[in-house]
């Protein structure tokens, strides 16, 4: 048995700030692509005691050692505002565009997740896969991994569903986005 | 052109950045640059006793001169030691650069004789900071850490240079039309919004400015600009700690500091204000009190060079990001070209009620004629050297508050305290960073006796370079603050708040060469102030004091503004905290 968790002491920011209700927003901050960078914005985020619910990086322009950063964070609007002005603070990022308040943007994830079973379930696990559009990398007589991307509710789903069906492992790659239309971020 | 070692690029470029004055502390890890500070005589190097020193020194060097101070040290302990300083910049936005030394390139990561991971340990207590590990990157990187810690909302950098790079040659490049590819901080507020604001400073009954640290690191234009808005408009103007001297303080518009331990009227006109015009100031919880009862019938226009700055603690109705001076200098040529002018009938009537809180005289206290109480040692103290170039830095503690309530600024740039992060050990350093910037001017360290024996090896340097900076000890044999919270919130117990073991100060004093001073006689005060004034050295001034007074008035933790405990109301103030106020600090 757990001791009942001690009541959290008072925060002196809860009562002006802290009533609205939680929201989870994707922020796409453009950043140099330097040392430490993506510490900075890891560190800033536990300091300022912020959640992370995913984070992906990579470098977009290798001539301009440009990355992409594609975080999705949950908090109210008053946080997530303060997010984007500390994120914007740090010295190598370029920019910071929350696409959540700008609307209309497309999220992506990969996952590869890999199932074992024979009969009847490898049967159900590989009529779903077609379903879902993933596909085959990797199979033995009693194993599959499947490939699949799409929205991260999309792909929750779908590990959902291969749970009974002797899901061993999942890999996720994090969450990708960009606006739709033609302008840049 | 001619090559050079990264050592010799840091000095060539500390001389185009126009630094003449460092603070440091040699070692292993930095002993070429110290090989190319021994080969010139453009840089002076000021030898701490301790790195904390040398990063309060170059706080106090900063924030009195309104330039970027600059501290070297070495790897490993050189750096670890630093790091109190380096957060006491970051809070309180002191423009600073910090060189380190590190091992060799080829042996970080390998635990190697005093390496530490400097860049780990200090990313979060600096605006930025940078590990070199090319010579070619070294002259960018040195200017570009000038324009990142003067720039925007000032801040310490650190540049952590292994000693490869120091020996290693290549070419330098000096900083002339060196743009940063990120770092643009807007200057210029919205003028849409700048006249919005004006309209709502016309329009407003109980309006009151709140200004902050931001207009001191804004600069001088910005305190003349205020000084010249608050005029034209009438309106009463209060501020932080951080930004006494902005405005003059023995003006009649003046209502002293806010906050915790601010006036009475400062705290009731900002409670009942029906407009706040916060510039350069952040929203504190040493400013706020109680957040949701924090000036609930206001509308609040906040300037801040700092977005984030913005709707953090308290939401605003109308944000304007800029540097201060910039927003200031469109607000008075907005109010004259406007011809706008405050509701004269209303303010008559705001400026009735202020005068009848200021009528409390929150700042009182019972004078005695056995003892020194501390108020009045500050009191006189001002009254002795206000004809003077004063400088003051404090400690932190009542006697810091003191300070602050009792000492009247009337220039910015003359005040230098720890507020954000509060750090005890902070004022002997600064006083000395402020000596070394202003060699005529009258510098005092106004301290605890606690306070002051962190960082009182500082003394040495002191005596070192002929600085005669005055100590001022409030010594009541306790970490004041700490026991009269104690008394506040733990039934006075008294637990390991008295200052046992002191050294006899006046002894310690002569131990280091310089001039000692006791006083305990109120009668016999004015005479030992003079003294000390006097003197050509530096000067430890063991001034006894009543060791039970309270720090008052006083905002007590999960209060309102308009639920302050005032002096003489024989209340006890054991028994006003409730128990949520208690899990505050
Ligand atoms: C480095 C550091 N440690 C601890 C504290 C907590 N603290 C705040 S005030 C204070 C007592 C200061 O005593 P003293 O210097 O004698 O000043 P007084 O309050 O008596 O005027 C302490 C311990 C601090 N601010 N800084
Ligand atoms: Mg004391």
């Amino acid at each position: 048995m757990n001791a009942p968790a001690p009541a959290s002491p008072p925060s002196p920011y809860s009562s002006a700030m802290g009533k609205s209700a939680m929201e989870s927003h994707t922020l796409s901050v453009l950043v140099d692509n330097e040392p430490g960078v993506l510490a900075r914005v890891v560190g800033l985020f536990s300091a300022r005691g912020y959640n992370i619910e995913s984070l992906t990086v990579a470098e977009v322009a290798h001539g301009e050692h440009l990355s992409r950063i594609t975080i999705v964070t949950t908090g109210t609007p008053e946080i997530i505002e303060q997010i984007s002005h500390q994120l914007d603070r740090i010295v190598p990022i370029h920019r910071v565009t929350d696409l959540t308040l700008r609307g209309r943007s497309i999220q992506r994830e990969l996952a590869m997740v890999k199932v074992r079973g024979k009969g009847e379930n490898r049967v159900e696990a590989m009529r779903l896969a077609e379903a879902f559009r993933a596909r085959v990398i990797d199979a033995t007589t009693e194993s599959f991994v499947f490939e699949l991307t799409g929205r991260p509710d999309k792909i929750d789903d779908f590990v959902e569903l291969m749970r009974p069906l002797g899901l061993v492992d999942v890999a996720r790659t994090g969450v990708a986005a960009i606006s739709r239309g033609p302008e840049a971020l | 052109m001619k090559q050079m070692t990264g050592a010799e690029m840091i000095v060539e470029a500390l001389k185009d950045q126009g630094v003449d004055t460092i603070f440091g502390y040699p070692g292993g890890a930095v002993l070429p640059i110290y090989d190319a500070l021994f080969h010139q005589n453009f840089v002076r190097h000021v030898l701490v006793r301790h790195e904390q020193g040398a990063a309060h020194a170059a706080e106090g060097y900063a924030r009195s001169t309104g330039k970027v101070g600059v501290l070297l040290v070495t790897s490993g302990p050189g750096a670890t030691n630093a790091v109190t300083g380096l957060t006491d910049a970051l809070l309180d936005s002191i423009p600073l650069v910090c060189i380190t030394g590190q091992v060799p390139t080829h042996l970080i990561g390998s635990d190697a004789f005093q390496e530490c991971d400097t860049v780990g340990i200090t990313r979060s207590c600096t605006k930025h900071n940078y590990l070199v590990k090319k010579i070619e990157d070294l002259p960018r990187i040195l200017h570009e850490a000038f324009y990142v810690a003067a720039n925007g909302r000032p801040g310490p950098v650190v540049i952590d240079i292994p000693k490869d790079v120091q020996f290693a040659l290549g070419k330098y490049v000096n900083p002339r039309g060196l743009q940063h590819k990120t770092y643009q901080p807007k200057v210029k507020g919205d003028l849409d919004r700048i006249k919005e604001a004006v309209a709502m400073m016309a329009a407003a009954k109980k309006p009151v400015f709140y200004t902050g640290g931001g207009i001191i690191n804004s600069g001088p234009a910005a305190a003349h600009l205020l000084r010249e808005l608050v005029r034209l408009t009438g309106f009463p103007i209060t501020s932080t700690l951080m930004g006494l001297g902005a405005y003059p303080a023995p003006d009649p518009q003046w209502l002293g500091m806010l906050g915790m331990h601010g006036s009475y009227e400062a705290n009731n006109a900002m409670h009942d204000c029906d407009l706040m015009i916060a510039i350069g100031a952040r929203f504190d919880d040493r400013i706020t009190g109680r957040l949701d009862a924090f000036s609930p019938g206001s509308k609040k226009i906040h300037i801040d060079i700092d977005p984030s700055s913005i709707n953090k603690n308290v939401k605003v109705d109308l944000p304007i990001v800029g540097d201060c001076a910039h927003v200031l200098e469109d607000m008075v040529r907005l109010w004259r070209t406007d011809a706008l002018r405050a509701d004269k009938a209303a303010l008559d009537a705001w400026w009735a009620q202020i005068e009848q809180w200021r009528a409390r005289k929150s700042f009182s206290y019972k004078k005695s004629a056995s003892t020194i109480k501390p108020q009045y040692a500050v009191e006189r103290l001002y009254e002795l050297t206000k004809n003077r170039k004063t400088f003051i830095t404090t400690e932190v503690g009542q006697h810091q508050m003191w300070a602050a309530q009792h000492f009247h600024f009337a220039e910015p740039n003359r005040w230098m305290t720890s507020g954000g992060l509060g750090t005890m050990g902070y004022g002997l350093p600064a006083a000395i960073g402020v000596q070394m910037a202003h060699p005529d001017a009258l510098v005092i360290d106004i301290a605890g006796e606690a306070s002051i024996q962190m960082c009182i090896q500082e003394m040495s340097t002191a005596m070192q370079y002929r600085l005669p900076v005055k100590i001022f000890i409030l010594n009541n044999e306790y970490m004041g603050m700490v026991r009269q919270w104690q008394e506040l919130l733990h039934g006075g117990r008294y637990s390991e708040s008295y200052s046992h073991s002191l050294p006899d100060f006046v002894r310690l004093a002569e131990a280091y060469g310089a001039h000692g001073i006791r006083c305990s006689d109120p009668a016999d005060l004015d005479r030992a102030i003079q003294e000390m004034i006097d003197s050509p050295k530096p000067v430890i001034f063991d001034c006894l004091v009543d060791k039970a007074e309270n720090c008052l008035p006083m905002i007590p933790s999960g209060k309102a503004h308009n639920d302050m405990i005032l002096p003489d109301t024989d209340e006890d103030i054991g028994s006003v905290i409730d128990d949520k106020g208690k899990m505050l600090v």
